[in-house]
């Protein structure tokens, strides 16, 4: 007696649904306070640019004349061609010099390196202003070198955007290249010597197609940083105009909203473009390191190493030089001319002063709470609830990091501006500029603390769903201690971000609430630049002292899942 | 069946995966107390038939009970079941103790009663000296027993084990085997494994179920199965066989296997002339004096000898159509006392009440 064999089409494609609990109650909840947030926060204002943008300045709908009207004026137009030149000009160098240090540091048993990833990691905690300034300061018109030697390099311009870019993105590209560097096999490097290849051989069929995704990933991040960055073009960049200086110069410039929607949404074009064809070619990755995985321990050679500690220093050099410049003038009379030491310069007397610094803390904190509890539980219901909704929301979670600041802090100038709409409230309070904050760098969080839950036993919901345990007790007694390195590595990514970051909020303060990288842009603007000087230094000194809160907390973490024995899957300074 | 409501009951079970059907129409009661094992190679559906029971897997079609109650709309949470995974999913952060209290600690039970518990599970299981150490800090084999002590912790209707014991290594397996076995039957407790080795099915189940494709193929007690596959799957799946490509021939209940006539197992008739398929197990083929003059006699060939420690196995190939070949596995002693090697032409019979006959469609690999 056989049983029937039936075909895919004979069942229902319906499930048995099961009862709804007070659980599924809270999950679906939780879904939509996540779902609401991004959609209020990111697609809500992000429609409000692409709506202004066929508006005329009084209103009127008028299709795509405004589009027209910037492609067809030479001197807006020319900022799209100016921003992929710098952008694409700063990529290659970057990554050019990022590789080899990245190299050094993980693949050479050169002497210091530890020394020398903590250097490379400095722009980290300064806005993309600060490496301009310096630059300016040394080669611009009352720079140290011009005034020295009499000769003028011209900085002002594409050189020195791009100069300033390669600074401000070699940590960003490094982090990216030295753990893909990292992550090898050493049984590969054993085959390929056994086969008799040589070192050049060995270089470009092992190591260079090992890397090539992390190399595709780091040209993406370095090209996007590039192109959105306002700050280093709005202090160095002269009369050369990029997209994002063409943003700020629309709005705040001539206050013309329409064009300056219009520019944002060409801006977000390869943004996004770029955002979307890195992530088809990660989806290739294979994991190259598997449990089977032997570390590969470099080997000493003398002359190589040599050479790459003497390229390394001079790096390392610049950028150390970067910041004892900005120390110096910040802490002298009048640089270049009189080097006596003073403190005047802290004393502010413009732009919000001290205020403006406690601004600054205020929201970094704020943004690294708020920021870490949304990304950690949306990607818990993302990655855990398993729901219909998890599609879409992955997707609007993933949206911000190909969402330029400048285009964010417009959207959010009509979303949170309009006559008469409630959510006026938010404007002018430090709320907007922390929300801004927290859509703005909201991708990275999420996939950090989806990387770290997908690491995570499946079925520890389902053991406590059959133990009769609610899973929100599961979430709070297992998922988040386990989970623990992941999220203060988040909550840092939120607090370092938010202290820099100038393109979000620079639409968006308001009398009374003035940040400190703000600050800096209004000081420098009016000619105060040893006080943007002393500005930028206490902004980086907050930043260093909280990440070196972070390295103590990491260490307490560490110590403590060291008792479970089997060392979790800390992401440790991944995200540094 | 008795008057006791089955502990539980599947009527019609059918899941799909997109186009993939993964369960077509199962059908199974188990009583209260028995220790039934799912059995079958990776993708049968044995592992997603047992998330259905548990609810952590939705059917597309057909219901569960669980003591005569129908719970196909209840969630994972109320339904009363305790299930170890084969990762076990001990949480890291908790220390063996807290582990096993963990289903514990949302019900209203006071501390002490909680501790005594945990106390007396653990105690069960044998590992009442770890109770304040972290599953890291404990083999594969004792963290196995963790995840057992925590699933039976509020003392469930109904114990789920999904390949408990597939990442432990051979030794620890078998001593587990019969540890969780005498803890199954101390406390009754009605249990399904999922396993797709048969060994361990035939040594722990009170039934096996067999499947494949996601279709039950024999539901039976271990030696039943065993004796008797009612399919050439099932033949081959639990423990090792021999097929033998026949003809039926024109008498009933024999077959012919190029130029010779066997007799078969009785209960299978087949139109003459139509192929067929006869099947015995190789420790069933009995060779040399005890084979001579014994009935289905045949001669045949050692082609290779494989010494397995308690017994050798014989490649044979039958003489006169070198197409048959058989495997048949003798005693070591036994063997040797044959003084026999490769190359000798040796006396075999294949004994007719072990000697399974199926229709040759059926028996397609």
């Amino acid at each position: 007696m056989s049983v029937p064999v039936r075909t895919a089409a004979d069942l229902p494609d319906r499930v048995v649904r099961h009862r709804v609990s007070r659980e599924d109650a809270i999950r679906w909840g939780l879904i939509a306070v996540f779902a609401g947030v991004l959609c209020l926060f990111l697609l809500y204002p992000l429609s409000q640019v692409v709506w202004r943008s066929l508006l005329d300045q009084q209103g009127r709908f008028i299709g795509g004349a405004n589009y027209v009207r910037y492609f067809s004026t030479p001197a807006i137009a020319a900022s799209i061609t100016n921003s992929l030149f710098v952008s694409a000009a700063s990529m290659l160098l970057t990554v050019g010099l990022a590789f080899v240090y990245a190299y050094a540091l993980t693949r050479t048993r050169m002497p210091a390196r530890g020394l020398f990833r903590v250097a490379a990691m400095l722009p980290l905690f300064a806005p993309s202003l600060v490496q301009a300034f310096a630059l300016i300061y040394v080669f611009g018109n009352n720079g140290i070198i011009t005034r020295t030697t009499g000769f003028n390099v011209g900085i002002y311009g594409a050189k020195g955007i791009i100069l300033a870019e390669v600074f401000y993105c070699f940590p960003h590209a490094l982090l990216i290249l030295a753990a893909a560097l990292a992550a090898t096999d050493a049984r590969l490097y054993d085959a390929a010597r056994t086969l008799g290849a040589g070192p050049l051989k060995t270089f470009c069929t092992v190591t260079l197609p090992g890397v090539k995704y992390g190399l595709v990933s780091a040209c993406f991040v370095v090209f996007t940083l590039a192109l959105t960055d306002f700050g280093a073009p709005k202090a160095i960049g002269g009369k050369f105009s990029v997209m994002a200086t063409e943003i700020y110069n629309q709005v705040s410039g001539q206050q013309n909203f329409s064009m300056g929607a219009t520019v944002s949404v060409v801006l977000l074009i390869p943004a996004v473009l770029a955002f979307f064809v890195d992530r088809l070619v990660q989806r290739r990755q294979y994991a190259l390191v598997t449990s089977s995985s032997k570390p590969l321990v470099p080997e000493r050679h003398a002359w190589k190493d040599k050479s790459l500690l003497v390229y390394c220093g001079l790096i390392a050099g610049f950028i150390a030089a970067i910041y004892a410049v900005i120390l110096v003038s910040s802490l002298v009379h009048r640089w270049p001319y009189n080097f006596g030491f003073t403190l005047k310069h802290y004393d502010f007397d413009t732009a919000g002063g001290y205020r403006s610094l406690w601004n600054s803390i205020r929201v970094a904190a704020l943004t690294a709470v708020l920021g870490t509890a949304l990304t950690f539980i949306g990607g818990y219901v993302v990655e855990k609830c398993r729901t219909a909704a998890a599609g879409p929301l992955y997707l609007l979670s993933v949206l911000p990091v190909s969402v330029p600041g400048m285009v964010l802090g417009l959207a959010y100038i009509f979303a949170f501006n309009a006559p008469g709409s409630p959510l006026n409230l938010l404007y002018g309070t430090l709320a907007i500029l922390i929300v801004s904050n927290v859509v703005h760098y909201f991708t990275v969080g999420f996939l950090t603390a989806t990387t770290a839950l997908k690491q995570m036993d499946a079925e520890f919901e389902n053991v406590g769903a059959s133990l009769g345990v609610p899973f929100y007790r599961t979430f709070w007694r297992v998922t988040v201690p386990i989970a623990l390195p992941s999220i203060i590595a988040i909550s840092m990514y939120f607090f370092l971000n938010a202290m820099v970051t100038l393109s979000a909020v620079i639409f968006i303060v308001a009398p009374g609430t003035e940040l400190a990288a703000v600050a800096v842009l209004l000081m420098d603007d009016a000619g105060d630049t040893a006080q943007a000087a002393a500005m930028s230094v206490l902004i980086i000194a907050t930043g260093l002292v909280v990440r070196s809160l972070y390295w103590l907390a990491m260490r307490g973490v560490t110590a403590r899942t060291q008792a479970w024995a089997r060392s979790g899957s800390a992401p440790g300074d991944a995200s540094a | 069946m008795s008057r006791m409501p089955a502990a539980v009951a599947l009527e019609g079970i059918a899941k799909k995966f997109s186009e993939f059907v993964a369960l077509r129409d199962i059908s199974l009661s188990i009583a209260p107390g028995e220790f039934i094992c799912f059995l079958g190679p990776s993708g049968c559906g044995k592992t997603t038939l047992l998330r259905i029971i548990a609810g952590l897997e939705r059917q597309n079609a057909g219901t569960v009970r669980m003591g005569g109650q129908d719970v196909s709309a209840l969630p994972p949470a109320l339904r009363n079941y305790g299930i170890v995974f084969q990762s076990y999913a001990l949480f890291p952060n908790l220390t063996v103790g807290r582990n096993v209290a963990y289903g514990l600690e949302t019900r209203r039970i006071d501390a002490a009663a909680i501790a005594r518990r945990v106390d007396e599970l653990l105690t069960l299981v044998g590992l009442a000296r770890h109770r304040d150490k972290y599953p890291a800090q404990l083999s594969g084999g004792e963290q196995q027993r963790v995840a057992l002590a925590r699933a039976l912790a509020p003392a469930p209707a109904l114990l789920l084990l999904d390949e408990p014991l597939s990442a432990l290594d051979a030794r620890v397996r078998q001593s587990l085997r019969h540890e969780i076995r005498g803890l199954q039957r101390r406390l009754g407790v009605t249990t399904i494994m999922v396993t797709h080795d048969q060994e361990e099915a035939l040594a722990m189940a009170d039934r096996i179920v067999v499947m494949n494709v996601g279709r039950v193929e024999q539901v039976g007690p271990p030696a039943e199965v065993y004796r008797r596959p009612r399919t050439p799957f099932v033949a081959r799946f639990v423990g090792q066989m021999n097929f033998i490509a026949a003809v039926a021939s024109a008498r009933s209940g024999w077959a012919r296997v190029g130029d010779v006539e066997l007799e078969y197992q009785p209960g299978f008739e087949a139109a003459a002339g139509s192929p067929m398929t006869l099947a015995i197990r190789p420790e069933e083929i009995a060779v040399g004096p005890a084979a001579r003059g014994a009935a289905n006699a045949l001669e045949a060939r050692i082609d290779a000898v494989q010494f397995l420690g308690p017994f050798t196995r014989l490649a044979l190939s039958l003489v006169g159509d070198g197409k048959a070949t058989l495997e048949c596995d003798v005693a070591a002693t036994a063997f040797t006392a044959l003084g026999l090697g490769e190359g000798a032409i040796v006396t075999v019979a294949l004994a007719p009440a072990a000697l399974r006959a199926f229709s040759a469609a059926d028996a397609a690999p």
